[in-house]
């Protein structure tokens, strides 16, 4: 075990940190979000020109070379952006599916213009009764039609191409479905932390063509979804800190009662719990991107391990934050409040934490790790 | 970054993990399943056992007697002693004063001291809390004034674990009160069969025996068994609290009490079902393990690079912290397993740590279940001693956040 970034790593992160502070400051954020719809294509652009889209998939993929440990890189250096581009959805969700997915010419088609930037994706796969990769899908496919009604396909309002989940004859399978598709429609709508995403409504749909079937799309399905898993808890991190940091340089200015607000213990212990969830959600954070290797149901029970600690965190970290500001807090022209919204989301995005309890709970019948790590 | 265990490592954890299911006898292991301490007779067997193998204290200088393993082995080491639950050996030997006479004593003192700790020949205790110097130690008023070739000791220590049976003490005592109160501690090595040394047992809400109280009325102390420099005992004893920075995070006992748990609450029934079809209890459970791999991850990353926020020191406030935490959690969940009889006292069947001899005892045969409500009593301390959780926070606080 290696807990360093390695040189390429470290240029990744300082990348990230770079192009936060200079284009895309809080107050640039701010104008952006007054006119926009959570999309700016030439920032869309420049992400794939930074190499941030393929940056979590080896060569062979059609990537640069990279892992899950890339993308955890990125996502904690780019969380305190706050950025409503879909880089979860499409650049991780999406993109690991379709990098998942058995070898065609379409698969690394779709996978080249993914990242460089040329194809948005986003993935169609929750319904109302689900939110888990093996869950039941209830969508079909019948006669080469696809009905059912996908919710929170994160992106959606941008994509280009949904790759649906749908049952045929009890078989699931993964769809290639367009945009522009006669009997697609979108509800759109706008996340508490500005990113955009929709439910996606298949009224007899025609895909362009299967992307896989049965074990295939199952095990194409899994890694996407524990990969994204993966990139927003590591995101919660990068946002945890950041907050961190804003509250104890606020309270070290902020004076009540004739002293500055650090003076006061009951405050000092509440940020000192602050930074244990976080560092707690980093160290699990850790073990998710290890959990890549693992058999599957130790996989799922690693990362679900994972999103349960780091909503809690997420949760904790983002409502003290608000709480030791004070009613500043509470304001749309201070950076907390957003902060808080982003951790808000995250800490219920690709199931909750209670969610991943019950996922752990009902996965600990058939399995029990011994010796997790070391 | 690499996450991958090394196929080394992987190896050497099996190798541990023969050795001990090989050379760890059939009635310590029966006994080292019950919750309670782990008795004197079954920690000198087993730590000579130990000592024979050459991996009695791992983490000392290898001329010393250590093994020159990295910080992962140790781990590794330990994790294995715990999932086997073998006796937790003699701590206040081992890893406080070991690695202090290691570094700071004299050379006639290691030869004297150390290959008896290794041996167990002689047992240890730790002699720095007092009735008026508890979080704020500093103050201790214990006082060694120097006359001829002897300290002469007057005072009291108390929380004093394991001095019933210790055969030497290493105390802080105050031997300057001019300066500021941490420049005038220095670190003493006494015999505890020394003329003037009373010893008052303290039995804890377990109804068990592990601290005590001592009395120090004209004790003389040879010269010789001041370790390091006059007045530097307080460098000595941040020096020793520190050395171990991941062992306070008992992750390792934890993982072993999160096995128990499910291993009791699978046994255990609850309504029409077992305990752990239970969701509520299932949920509970599934929630300290999420928090015991997030700990250990912690430890794992500190013991590979330090790429913890903040100094060493903040890093150990952290493990400490929730590692107390969490192990207080998982004891209080054991009990809650057994039901109803999570609400027994318990004697231990070998009667060797009860405080009332002829009390009953609950109609459980599973040696997994036995003591596991005393120690539900007993781990409410591990937030109080090594520091209060509230000295950590405030210690967090100030060095990694700044406040």
């Amino acid at each position: 075990m290696d807990f360093t970034l390695n040189i390429e790593q470290q240029a990744l992160a300082d990348n990230v940190d770079r192009w936060h502070q200079r284009d895309f400051s809080f107050e640039k954020r701010q104008a952006f979000l007054s006119t926009s719809q959570g999309l700016d294509p030439a920032r869309w652009a420049t992400f794939a020109e930074l190499g941030w889209l393929g940056a979590g998939l080896s060569e062979d993929q059609g990537g640069f070379g990279g892992s899950a440990i890339e993308n955890m890189v990125i996502m904690e250096r780019l969380g305190p952006a706050l950025v409503t581009e879909p880089i979860v959805g499409a650049a991780i969700h999406a993109l690991q599916i379709l990098a998942a997915l058995p070898f065609s010419a379409l698969r690394d088609d779709l996978v080249r213009k993914t990242v460089y930037g040329d194809l948005i994706p986003a993935v169609a796969h929750s319904e109302r009764a689900s939110t888990i990769s093996d869950d039941l899908v209830e969508t079909q496919l019948d006669h080469g039609l696809i009905y059912g009604n996908k919710t929170m396909a994160l992106g959606a309002p941008h994509a280009d191409v949904f790759i649906v989940s749908a049952v045929s004859e009890g078989r699931l399978g993964l769809y290639l479905v367009d945009r522009k598709a006669t009997n697609l429609s979108l509800a759109s709508y706008r996340l508490l932390d500005n990113s955009h995403a929709a439910d996606v409504c298949l009224d007899g749909v025609e895909p362009r063509t299967a992307l896989a079937t049965g074990v295939h799309a199952a095990a194409a399905l899994e890694e996407g979804y524990s990969q994204a898993l993966t990139a927003i808890c590591a995101e919660a991190v990068g946002i945890m800190n950041a907050t961190i940091t804003l509250t104890g340089d606020y309270l070290k200015v902020r004076q009540q009662f004739g002293q500055t607000l650090n003076q006061f213990q009951a405050l000092q212990h509440r940020m000192a719990d602050m930074l244990v969830e976080a560092e707690l959600s980093r160290s699990i954070v850790f073990q998710g991107v290890a959990a890549a290797g693992y058999p599957l149901d130790r996989r799922r029970h690693a990362v679900s391990a994972m999103k349960s600690i780091v909503s809690s965190a997420a949760s904790f970290v983002g409502q003290n934050a608000v709480q030791l500001h004070g009613g500043i807090g509470m304001t749309e022209e201070y950076p907390v409040g957003h902060y808080f919204r982003r951790l808000f989301v995250i800490a219920g995005q690709f199931g909750s934490e209670d969610v991943h309890i019950e996922r752990m709970s009902a996965n600990a019948q058939k399995f029990w790790p011994d010796n997790r790590a070391g | 970054m690499n996450f991958e265990v090394s196929a080394d490592d992987e190896a050497f954890r099996a190798e541990v993990r023969e050795f001990i299911a090989a050379e760890l006898p059939d009635d310590i292991a029966r006994r080292g399943a019950h919750d309670y301490h782990s008795a004197y007779e079954d920690v000198r067997r087993w730590m000579r056992i130990l000592n024979r193998k050459g991996w009695a204290a791992p983490h000392w200088p290898e001329e010393l007697g250590g093994t020159g393993w990295p910080g992962i082995r140790k781990f590794i080491f330990q994790d294995e002693l715990r999932r086997a639950r073998a006796p937790v050996l003699d701590r206040c030997g081992l890893d406080l004063l070991g690695p202090v006479l290691a570094a700071f004593g004299s050379k006639a003192q290691q030869e004297r001291f150390l290959p008896r700790i290794l041996n167990c020949d002689e047992w240890w205790c730790q002699g720095f809390s007092e009735p008026n110097s508890g979080s704020d130690l500093a103050s201790l008023s214990t006082r060694a004034e120097l006359k001829g070739d002897h300290w002469i000791v007057n005072g009291q220590k108390i929380w004093t674990t394991e001095a019933h049976y210790a055969d030497w003490m290493f105390a802080l005592v105050r031997t300057d009160s001019t300066g500021k109160p941490q420049a005038g501690i220095s670190f003493l090595m006494i015999d505890m069969k020394s003329t003037g040394i009373t010893r008052r047992p303290i039995w804890t809400i377990d109804e068990g025996l592990t601290v005590n109280e001592v009395f120090f009325e004209d004790v003389r102390v040879p010269a010789d068994q001041l370790v390091g420099e006059l007045n530097r005992g307080w460098d000595y004893a941040k020096f020793l609290l520190g050395h171990e920075r991941t062992g306070n995070a008992v992750v390792s006992h934890t993982k072993r009490d999160v096995e128990q748990v499910r291993h009791l609450a699978s046994v255990a029934r609850r309504g029409t079902g077992r305990c752990i079809d239970n969701p509520a209890f299932a949920a509970k459970l599934a929630r300290l393990e999420a928090e015991v791999i997030a700990l250990e991850w912690s430890v794992l990353r500190v013991l590979h690079t330090d790429g913890h926020t903040g100094s060493g020191e903040a890093v150990a406030s952290l493990l400490k912290l929730r590692g107390s935490e969490l192990s207080e959690r998982a004891a209080l969940l054991a009990a809650d397993a057994l039901g109803e009889y999570g609400l027994v006292a318990m004697p231990d069947p070998d009667g060797l740590h009860n405080m009332y001899p002829h009390s009953l005892s609950p109609p459980i045969n599973d040696d997994e279940a036995i003591g596991v409500t005393a120690k539900a009593m007993f781990r409410r301390s591990m937030s109080i001693y090594g520091g209060t959780n509230e000295i950590q926070r405030t210690l967090i606080a100030r060095t990694i956040l700044g406040l």
